[in-house]
């Protein structure tokens, strides 16, 4: 029944050409309007060969891409203007391959809208909703069952089967415990300790305190992290005991988390933001702001890293540093609070 | 006749009926597939240009489909390290995971590889683009209303299944910026009240970044979502299917037809070409426009960043959620709540995609409406619906805006601060503005409609009269446009029921009926009715009068 067709201009609904479902008023469809290439066979002719020559094309393009592959070293290089300097393999295979599938695709439909019928057919919808006696039975199907399986009534079997199915997922949880081990006090620690030299974060040298220049930044870890050769380890460290060094001058200071936690005012805090766990990276030195470029939090370093702006908490924590006996930048301990983001256990 | 006797009366059947023939023979000979194949290849499918939205949503999928396969037959998505020695001398001697370091071999040694690399990351931001507008077609045109609203939560579930699949491919190459982006990630997990350390070292098999999280990341990239996501693809068509296609009103179009081509061979040819015009699209951009240099950013390293990171377009009203938020944390006994973390990255999404996925009921309860609907609404014959989505939008384009604000700060040399405090306030008093300007334009359009209706549509030929007068001559609009323009619903809001029935008794529901009756109203105030029959009579006879006199003018002067 959902095949009717109605290609002329009958409306539908009731008598009075209304839409018996929204009472909307039905218009007659409107007159085909022919296309040129219905009624000029030179258009469809046209028409025609404009789609075949899409086809052929491309096929072409195939051969291009191929011989293009084969070619076409992948090391060549090749200038274009607006592009920029880009590898020719790259470039000769995406366009073959590009031109080759959009041409079918728009040959497809060129075909299709000069050269396929283009009168508007109806069919009727069928309906959604079933018959009230086919959900009668449906319902009575269900209670039929129910009632076989004695699922009401056997009060003891159904409990006992809704434990067993409450417990089933059980081992499917359990069997994930392994994935990771306990947070513990791991986000609370790092490798920083009474003592430890200060060392730069790509060349691992120490750092005496006379080199260090007024306004400059410094990256740096801690020494021990050469010694964790187990790359995961190393890693994990890394991520949070990297730290930055700014030298200041001392008359800038306005507060520090502890008394005399710099040296002649030279300042470390930890490079991890207190937000989402960024490196901090940006530092103003006349304003003496670090900024996140992640989330733009800015710490002002004079100032007890304090938060001056941004979405980020807490204030950037500071490691207390001093000089050995031969002028290099140590630890006086390790940080006295977790570093990196926040989380539920850190109080 | 017996079954013997038919099968091997088969092949001569065949062979009147072509080639083909054989072929369907088999098939239905084991499947009695004739009545659906019929069915199938007859089906009406309407044409709008707003329907191939969803079409390039499927496509991109595909295309991600087959470019993702290839990508998985080089890419190694392990984290141990490696010192590169390919063939991009930049990073030649460098430590990187294996993961970055196949990138590069597919980016610099594989023929191709690049070509296929930039297909996938490029059908990937096509494909969420797509589900997103298509997702806003369906939603200003009201086509989730009854019977469709199953098929809405399924495109809800698809777009948050799109932005995770998104989010997952994005990290594996472990970039610099991939990496910045996973770190965000981990924190916002961390901060998850309760559990978050513990689900943090569970999926990260420790503390970040660990070794784990490539390959575990991959298994969820390659295989879980796409499985979920290709099964409920699957469900989504076969409901649109099942259902048949909304239709927009016009000449002919009720709430019980279809009125379109057959899939057979139009739409075979339309749609099919369609995936090859998507497909050829995304290859030719993929070959021209570089996207997601990775060479570039260079291998993560926990203690690194790249200044003005940006993740994919898609991420980004999440990102800038994240920024906006005040520095709120509360410390209570000995807990940490980190409100400036999970309310934008957790609670904010959370509202927002339950809110989306719960829209057809919310308006089916607040209008009353239970019908069911075929006929698409115009956005301006919905002027409630259309200010609301609007007003949505507006919310996510501020959010959106926000999470490039370094970078609009530093191309128009503005203070960060100040433009964090601006979107901010945007942020909440844009989106009523935006209702109340979408909801006005919608009423003038649809009093614009009754305009044309009445007066017929402006021609632009104006005439002076002898009497220096100036007439414009209107025309009366053609039969597809005043079919458009009349099939605009009546809404019935709900009526305010008595407080008290006939006997003088409170009714105890009234309250919330009261409730509901109100929004109802809201919901469909400041209707402007169709014009009723008598008076498009009316005007059709001043309009055919104004026309009579005019032309007896256009003789005067002709005459003279």
């Amino acid at each position: 029944m959902n095949e009717l067709e109605h290609p002329t201009s009958e409306p539908y609904g009731s008598k009075e050409g209304k839409d018996l479902v929204s009472g909307i008023t039905i218009f007659p469809m409107e007159p085909h309007v022919p296309r040129k290439s219905d009624i000029d066979p030179k258009a469809a002719r046209r028409a025609e060969r404009q789609v075949a020559t899409m086809f052929a094309t491309s096929s072409l393009m195939i051969i291009l891409f191929v011989v293009a592959y084969v070619k076409i070293p992948n090391t060549t290089l090749i200038t274009i203007p607006v592009i920029g300097t880009v590898n020719a393999n790259h470039l000769a295979t995406g366009f073959a391959f590009g031109m080759a599938i959009l041409l079918i695709g728009i040959g497809a439909i060129h075909w299709a809208k000069k050269l396929m019928p283009d009168v508007e057919v109806t069919q009727e919808r069928h309906a959604l909703t079933s018959r009230e006696e086919e959900r009668q039975e449906v319902a009575s199907s269900f209670q039929r069952g129910k009632a076989e399986s004695g699922f009401a009534e056997r009060k003891i079997i159904r409990r006992s089967l809704l434990g067993a199915l409450a417990l089933f997922p059980v081992p499917l949880i359990v069997l994930l415990r392994d994935l990771g081990p306990l947070p513990g006090t791991r986000l609370r620690e790092t490798i920083w300790e009474k003592g430890m030299h200060l060392v730069t974060d790509a060349t691992y040298r120490k750092i005496k305190a006379s080199d260090v220049p007024l306004g400059g930044l410094i990256n740096a870890v801690p020494e021990n992290l050469l010694e964790i050769e187990h790359e995961e380890e190393n890693l994990n460290q890394r991520g949070k005991a990297s730290i930055i060094v700014v030298r200041m001058d001392p008359a800038d200071i306005v507060s520090q988390q502890g008394e005399n936690w710099d040296y002649q005012g030279i300042l470390a805090f930890s490079k991890i933001c207190t937000h989402l766990g960024c490196p901090t990276s940006l530092y103003q030195q006349r304003s003496h702001h670090l900024l996140c470029p992640c989330h733009q939090s800015t710490f002002d370093l004079s100032d007890s890293g304090n938060v001056v702006f941004g979405p980020a908490a807490r204030r950037m924590p500071q490691l207390a540093i001093t000089v050995d006996s031969e002028g290099y930048l140590i630890a006086q301990s390790g940080f006295d609070q977790p570093v990196g983001p926040s989380f539920w256990e850190r109080g | 006749m017996s079954t013997t006797e038919e099968s091997i009366m088969a092949p001569e059947h065949a062979s009147a009926q072509g080639k083909g023939g054989s072929v369907a023979y088999f098939i239905d000979d084991r499947l009695a597939s004739a009545n659906f194949t019929k069915r199938l290849l007859d089906k009406v499918f309407p044409d709008h240009w707003s329907f191939m939205l969803g079409e390039i949503a499927l496509y991109s999928f595909i295309v991600l489909l087959l470019s993702g396969t290839y990508l998985t037959l080089w890419f190694n998505p392990s984290m141990t390290e490696v010192i590169y020695n390919g063939s991009y001398v930049p990073l030649k001697g460098v430590k990187m995971s294996e993961a970055f370091s196949s990138t590069l071999t597919i980016s610099f040694d594989v023929r191709g590889g690049l070509l296929i690399r930039q297909i996938h990351h490029w059908a990937a931001l096509f494909f969420v683009a797509a589900v997103s507008v298509h997702l806003l077609r369906v939603f200003f045109t009201g086509a989730f209303r009854k019977p469709r609203e199953i098929n809405w939560v399924i495109g809800t579930l698809l777009l948050v299944l799109a932005l995770l699949e998104g989010f997952s491919g994005y990290s594996l190459p472990d970039d610099l910026l991939s990496g910045t982006g996973l770190r965000i990630a981990q924190g916002i997990i961390q901060a998850i009240p309760l559990v978050g350390t513990y689900v943090s070292m569970f999926l990260f098999g420790g503390e970040f970044p660990g070794t784990s999280i490539m390959p575990r990341l991959y298994s969820i990239h390659i295989l879980l979502i796409p499985g979920i996501l290709l099964a409920l693809i699957t469900v989504h068509l076969i409901m649109v299917f099942y259902q048949k296609h909304t239709q927009f009103p016009g000449p002919g179009r009720t709430e019980s037809n279809v009125v379109g081509f057959r899939l057979f061979p139009i739409y075979m040819a339309k749609a099919g070409g369609f995936f090859f015009v998507v497909f050829g699209i995304t290859v030719l951009i993929a070959a021209f426009v570089t996207i997601n240099p990775i060479w570039l950013y260079g291998p993560y390293t926990p203690s690194q960043v790249t200044a003005g990171s940006q993740p994919d377009w898609y991420i980004g009203f999440l990102d800038g959620a994240v920024r906006l938020m005040p520095n709120l944390e509360t410390s209570l006994l000995g807990h940490t709540i980190s409100w400036n973390i999970i309310v934008p990255a957790l609670v904010v999404p959370g509202i927002m995609f339950t809110a989306l996925g719960l829209y057809p009921w919310i308006e089916a309860w607040a209008t009353g409406d239970k019908r069911e609907h075929h006929l698409l609404d115009r956005p301006r014959n919905a002027p409630t619906r259309t200010g609301l989505g609007v007003m949505a939008l507006t919310f996510y384009m501020i959010l959106q805006v926000a999470g490039g604000n370094d970078v609009i700060a530093a191309a128009f040399n503005l203070s960060i601060n100040s433009m964090t405090w601006t979107f901010r306030f945007l942020l909440f008093a844009l989106p009523p503005v935006a209702f109340v300007i979408t909801k006005r334009i919608c009423l003038g359009l649809q009093r614009r409609d009754n305009d044309k209706l009445l007066h017929g549509y402006e021609t632009g030929r104006v005439l002076r009269l002898p009497s220096g007068e100036f007439l414009e001559i209107h025309e009366p609009i053609g039969e597809v446009e005043r079919a458009k323009i009349l099939a605009k619903p009546d809404v019935i809001p709900m009526e305010l029921p008595a407080s008290v029935d006939a006997n003088g008794v409170r009714n105890p529901k009234a309250a919330k009926s009261v409730m509901r009756a109100k929004l109802s109203q809201w919901f469909y105030s400041d209707v402007i009715p169709t014009p009723t029959d008598e008076e498009l009579q009316e005007a059709a006879n001043h309009a055919q009068h104004e026309l009579h006199a005019a032309q007896s003018h256009i003789k005067e002067i002709a005459s003279h």
